[in-house]
């Protein structure tokens, strides 16, 4: 008997001792780095330039811009690290959820914010504001092997990917085109990639059944690039990555073909799939001096950041009008 | 004069043996399956992300540069949701299963809790994401904190625990039970001193594979919106955090070819955790189970 409880209280013990200990451990790293950081704070001249921001800022948003906010947050840190910065990414949409509670200091968003949303927040009572951050262009991409489409109209897209009950062939499209049933692949409907696809050229009415969804824009890479028949759309950075594996289609929206370059879409000529990705910013926010401080960082250096990571800057005066307004709200 | 007909006999024999062999190489090739798919998994993830497995990676903050990537946070996040499932899951999910063996009768009731519980391990873990969601983290205003997400997995692996703890609490023979009993010893000396000794090994076995399950869980904690980016490490149970699969997640979804790699080297982390874990589990149970 007294064997049983020797063996259970150990067994008990060891397992919280051991769990204990791994958090205890993590207890003292963190202590240890606050240490250093304290430390540091000391040694710092306390100039101008060089002021210790302490604080938390909170971001949640879109996962398409989230690389950038990555890159941006990292710089950041350098600079400033007393300032807790968290960022998370829930989706464009997701990430206005959060904003609406009160949760989040800025929402990233890869399309412009919806009425809804806009609905919501005065009924929270909380004011925001929208700076541009990059631009991306949404890119058509067919299979290697498609050597018969050379461009595709705006009317000839909607045509396309709009549901009308029967199943598409590419000669519905173009008499010349095969007799063969086009595959659609589509980022998923949450998000924002999808919504503005959807707003832009599908206006709204419903996308072809048969289209694959998927949230992991690198499965629709791989659903394009195994299937002579697939079209499929996605962000730039997605095919800048994969030019090898798909052909990129030029679009016309009224002033002839248009292929989505890193000079087409930051002149705006790749229109109208080049857009813009947003930032929203609790005004309340702003006011704290670890925020301000922390949109404008985003305002200098958000272009060749987001550069960095695949997506294209914006033109200059697009920064300069958001550090215009960031200053107008101090 | 012939008892037996030796022709006749192998005339009977022959088909039971060829069925015998043709099972014994269906069940082969089953077992072989599941080891190959096991395999190229292994051999893909470990080809891909050994490269950028090191020091650095282990001690490293997410970074834009696949080189300088890291999972110090996401790692120490997942130790401190460990902390927290941990007690969490184990008390709760013994208490309910010696509840239900040891004290409840065995009612309509009773089993009637006992079928939602079997259910409940079946719900998909998005559903758990959603009420943490609603919960903890908004009604409670717990936010995006460790505490918040430790009780979402913990609400998320309870029925596997407590169904575990069950199958071990039942498996203790009655003879045990009722000789305590007999020395005049109450329900609850019984439990603690006969019962649970010898449940010890298959509570900790579930409790073990329950906990893995807890921590390599994602979509509840995208539920969440946990955050994906921190630069600092949580100080209690009430900050922010994040953990290994969410950061694995989001490299496997980046378009560079290099954050794939990242996001191996990430799987290879998680999964010595659980090989860790899991070989714990198996130490347990040869260490302390014993034959009645």
């Amino acid at each position: 008997m007294k064997r049983f409880k020797y063996i259970a209280t150990t067994a008990m013990i060891g397992t919280v001792l051991t769990f204990t200990s791994a958090c205890g451990s993590s207890e003292e790293g963190t202590a240890k780095g606050s240490q250093a950081n304290g430390s540091s704070n000391s040694e710092q001249p306390a100039s101008e330039e060089n002021k210790q921001l302490q604080g938390e800022i909170n971001i949640d948003g879109s996962s398409t811009v989230y690389p950038i906010m990555e890159a941006v947050v990292e710089e950041f840190g350098m600079a400033h690290p007393g300032v807790r910065v968290s960022v998370a990414s829930s989706g464009t949409g997701g990430g206005f959820k959060q904003f609406i509670a009160g949760t989040t200091d800025i929402s990233n968003a890869s399309r412009e914010i919806k009425d809804e949303e806009k609905a919501q927040l005065e009924e929270a009572g909380i004011e925001y504001t929208e700076l541009k951050l990059a631009n991306d262009g949404l890119s058509i991409v067919v299979n290697k092997d498609n050597d018969w489409i050379d461009h595709l109209t705006v009317e000839e897209l909607k045509e396309m990917w709009v549901e009308d009950g029967e199943s598409k062939k590419w000669s519905d499209i173009r008499p010349e085109w095969p007799d063969e049933e086009i595959k659609f692949y589509s980022p998923g409907t949450d998000s924002g990639t999808y919504d503005y696809f959807n707003e832009i050229i599908l206006e709204d009415t419903p996308i072809v059944e048969k289209a694959t969804l998927s949230e992991d824009d690198n499965i629709l890479v791989q659903g394009v690039a195994g299937d002579k028949n697939a079209i499929g759309f996605f962000g730039f950075a997605y095919y800048v990555e994969n030019k090898d594996k798909l052909k990129v289609v030029p679009i016309d929206g009224g002033d002839g073909p248009v292929e989505p370059t890193h000079d087409t879409v930051e002149s705006g000529e790749y229109a109208p799939l080049s857009r813009p990705l947003y930032i929203y910013v609790k005004n309340e926010s702003i006011k704290k001096e670890e925020t301000a401080e922390f949109v404008k960082f985003v305002m200098e250096n958000g272009g060749t950041l987001s550069e960095d990571v695949g997506y294209v800057k914006l033109v200059d005066e697009d920064y300069q009008d958001g550090l215009k307004t960031i200053e107008g709200l101090k | 004069m012939k008892f037996i007909d030796h022709t006749k006999v192998l005339q009977k024999m022959k088909p039971r043996l060829a069925a015998n062999l043709v099972f014994k190489f269906v069940f082969m090739a089953a077992t072989a399956f599941a080891l190959l798919v096991l395999g190229i998994l292994l051999y893909r993830v470990i080809t891909q992300g050994i490269g950028y497995l090191d020091w650095q990676f282990l001690q490293g903050l997410p970074s834009r540069n696949p080189e300088q990537a890291g999972v110090k946070t996401a790692l120490i996040g997942t130790i401190w949701l460990m902390g927290v499932v941990t007690p969490v899951t184990l008390l709760l999910g013994v208490g309910t299963a010696i509840y239900l063996e040891e004290y409840a009768k065995k009612n309509k009731f009773t089993s009637f809790i006992q079928v939602n519980i079997s259910n409940l391990a079946g719900v998909p873990s998005i559903v758990f994401g959603l009420l943490g969601l609603t919960v903890f983290v908004r009604a409670l205003s717990l936010g995006t904190s460790v505490l918040a997400a430790g009780l979402t997995m913990s609400l998320l692996v309870l029925p596997i625990i407590i169904v575990s703890a069950q199958e071990a609490i039942r498996a203790v023979p009655k003879e045990l039970r009722e000789a305590s009993y007999g020395m005049g010893a109450t329900k609850w000396q019984t439990i603690l001193r006969v019962v649970m000794p010898a449940a010890i090994p298959g509570i900790l076995t579930g409790g073990i594979l329950a906990l893995s399950r807890a921590i390599g869980e994602t979509a509840p904690l995208v539920v969440l919106g946990l955050p994906l980016f921190l630069a600092f490490l949580p100080k209690s149970v009430f900050d922010m955090f994040t953990v290994l699969p969410m950061q694995i997640y989001n490299w496997t979804g980046r378009p560079q070819e290099e954050f794939h790699a990242v996001a191996a080297a990430g799987i290879m982390v998680l999964l010595t955790m659980l090989i860790i874990m899991n070989s714990i589990a198996v130490f347990i149970r040869n260490k302390f189970t014993r034959r009645y």
